[in-house]
């Protein structure tokens, strides 16, 4: 195999493995948007807590990874419930502006008090994996790209059949397709909800979890990276599971392409903005992603 | 005893001041105003400055998000285009301020046209999450475009002049800040007395609806974004002569969303709303350091905690205004007012 072809194929599986990252966020961020209509504009947030918070558990209390991960996974889901109590319930039926700025005023609280607590320095996260990649053929594997990727699989796999046989699950996919129905036939809509946030707060803890452990260390540029979601759930459809998963590991891909190829000729920082460009072009050509549901405006 | 309004005519309707109290009043402030550089400390003036600045950026995006209803999250991209290209005419083009700013301003009402391109087809959470995108690339090729913008390492832009006196100091910018924002403010409030302001208040009240009855709603839409992109373009200009030097950083995401947060604390779709929250957001770290400085007795790391602590203030701030007053400063003002127009016999 040429060079020029060893590089792209590792672009293409480190682009996967972060995709797969962004394809959790995603899920949290549909979860939401399926259940409730809200569109959450902190997800970066929610990603930064968790990864604060299982850093606190494994390196601040010193706990066995036994059990750190539920206790961060018990306390995310704590806040995903004080959020949909607190925050979101009082604006059930509100002009969209008001509950994108609410996710805003939460997401601005979440960072504000993690600054507060754990200041903002760069804390280094527990090595989970050996750094010592492996070949495959000729292309370089780093363990850490490889777990993530087969985590977020595993993930991604349970929530499906969740959502496929539980009776939770379709619960929740019931009041995604038609709430007053599905309010009707017994569903508790409000514990719906609460259920989304919850699972959508668990899932970006992961998510902060597996990507401290990728980058190796927590700052508050983890905030930022959420942000990626947008391109992710544009391109898959803003209500699909489905599209969640594919569009995440194509954004991540297709960044880490635009970046190894384009950063030469136009200097730097085109992994930041090409999903961005993706993001608008889509916006423009297909608004609902390739998986969304086509909405009419009626008067 | 004559008690409330009693309008007989469209003109007594449309009025903008009812009685001559509100013009007294108004006199008075601007009387007092034109007086503060002579008694204010440095320190104040620069916070009343950048209020006048912030007045005029959220008097735009109040046009486009409280009037027309059309969400934006780019509105800081909207103040970058308008202080570079201030900058990049004084220092390369050699215009004068009086010049740069309003071909600026016109550059950046150009750029907003651009941007509102999507709303043509997109609406609400589309068009806010084109407007992030927007954002991004903007900040990107201001960052990359070193040639130009000279990047992360600083704009420098000389001070404004007016018959060669440079307008170098906090009391001197005073005056030029205060120039454009009353103006601004006035435009504002006219242009709600017109057709093109009943338009955008149509469409955001059901776009569908206002186009069935004749609101050409591309066209409508897009003049709202250049309309709001020109009063960015201006308060853009006046912060680059403000703080004389441009950095990136000064355009960051968070500065949409301290401006969305302005208009929403100050009242959506209310001229007075975009000024109460232009000042609520510009005093509040002000006040967050004043509390800081005078626990340092008593609590010495208080200092190192206001950048959270304003983070904590104002995602609550604005949690609680969306959730109990989600109309805003602009709104707790009536009911106060008007529980004293009235008083004793507020009921």
């Amino acid at each position: 195999m040429t060079e020029q072809l060893v590089f792209m194929l590792q672009l293409v599986i480190s682009g996967i493995a972060v995709g797969g990252v962004y394809s959790l966020m995603a899920l949290g961020f549909v979860l939401i948007f399926k259940a409730s209509s809200v569109v959450n504009f902190g997800p970066g947030e929610l990603v930064l807590f968790g990864a604060h918070v299982s850093w606190a558990t494994i390196l601040q209390m010193r706990l066995p990874l036994v059990v750190a991960l539920p206790l961060t996974l018990a306390v995310a889901v704590l806040l995903g419930l004080v959020i949909e109590r607190g925050v979101l319930r009082p604006l059930i039926g509100e002009p969209i502006i008001s509950v994108i700025m609410v996710t805003f005023g939460f997401a601005s609280v979440i960072r504000g008090f993690l600054n507060m607590t754990w200041g903002s320095d760069t804390r280094p996260f527990p090595v989970l994996f050996s750094p010592e990649p492996f070949r495959v053929g000729p292309v370089p594997v780093s363990p850490v790209h490889l777990w993530s990727f087969v985590g977020v699989m595993v993930l991604l796999g349970a929530f499906s059949l969740f959502f496929r046989f539980s009776l939770t699950g379709m619960a929740m996919r019931a009041t995604a397709d038609n709430q007053q129905v599905a309010q009707s036939l017994g569903v508790s809509v409000k514990w719906v909800f609460a259920l989304s946030w919850c699972i959508a707060t668990g899932v970006s803890t992961l998510a902060g979890i597996i990507l401290g452990s990728v980058r190796g260390g927590v700052d508050f540029s983890l905030a930022d990276l959420g942000l990626k979601v947008f391109p992710v759930v544009i391109l898959g459809g803003l209500d699909s599971v489905a599209g969640a998963i594919i569009g995440g590991v194509l954004i991540g891909v297709l960044e880490n392409l635009s970046g190894g190829y384009l950063d030469p000729i136009l200097g730097g920082g085109v992994k930041e903005v090409a999903p961005f460009v993706v993001l608008v072009i889509i916006l423009m050509l297909r608004p609902y992603g390739f998986f969304g549901k086509v909405e009419i405006a009626r008067v | 005893m004559r008690c409330g309004g009693f309008r007989v005519s469209y003109r007594s309707d449309e009025r903008i001041f009812d009685t001559a109290v509100p013009i007294i009043a108004l006199v008075v402030f601007l009387v007092a105003l034109a007086l503060v550089p002579r008694f204010a400390t440095t320190y104040w003036l620069d916070v009343l400055n950048r209020i006048g600045i912030a007045v005029i950026g959220a008097l735009g995006l109040n046009i486009l998000v409280g009037f027309t209803g059309q969400i934006s999250i780019g509105h800081a991209a909207f103040l970058a285009v308008g202080a570079y290209a201030t900058a990049i005419l004084e220092t390369k083009a050699g215009l004068p301020f009086y010049l740069a700013i309003p071909v600026a301003a016109l550059l950046t009402a150009a750029f907003g046209l651009v941007f509102g391109i999507p709303s043509l087809r997109l609406k609400g959470l589309y068009l806010a999450i084109a407007t992030l995108a927007a954002h991004f690339i903007t900040t990107y090729v201001i960052i990359h475009w070193e040639s130009m913008t000279k990047g992360v390492f600083g704009l420098m832009v000389p001070p404004a002049t007016v018959f060669g006196l440079p307008l170098d100091s906090d009391a001197r910018i005073f005056y030029l800040i205060f120039a454009l924002t009353i103006p601004a403010t006035l435009v504002t409030k006219n242009l709600f007395r017109t057709k093109v302001g009943r338009a955008f208040i149509a469409i955001r009240d059901r776009d569908v609806a206002a186009g069935v009855m004749g609101v050409n709603l591309y066209r409508y839409k897009l003049l709202a974004f250049v309309i709001s992109s020109f009063y960015a373009g201006v308060a853009g200009g006046l912060m680059a002569h403000h703080s004389r030097i441009l950095f990136p950083d000064a355009f960051t995401l968070l500065v949409a969303i301290d401006y969305l947060a302005m208009i929403i604390i100050g009242g959506l779709g209310s001229i007075l709303g975009s000024i109460f929250g232009a000042v609520f957001m510009t005093l509040l770290p002000e006040v967050l350091k004043l509390t800081a400085t005078s626990l340092t007795g008593v609590y010495p790391q208080a200092f190192g905690l206001i950048a959270s602590a304003r983070d904590i203030v104002f995602g609550l701030a604005v949690i609680f205004f969306l959730t109990y007053e989600p109309q805003g400063l602009a709104r707790i003002w009536v009911r106060m007012r008007s529980y004293w127009t009235l008083w004793p016999y507020s009921y």
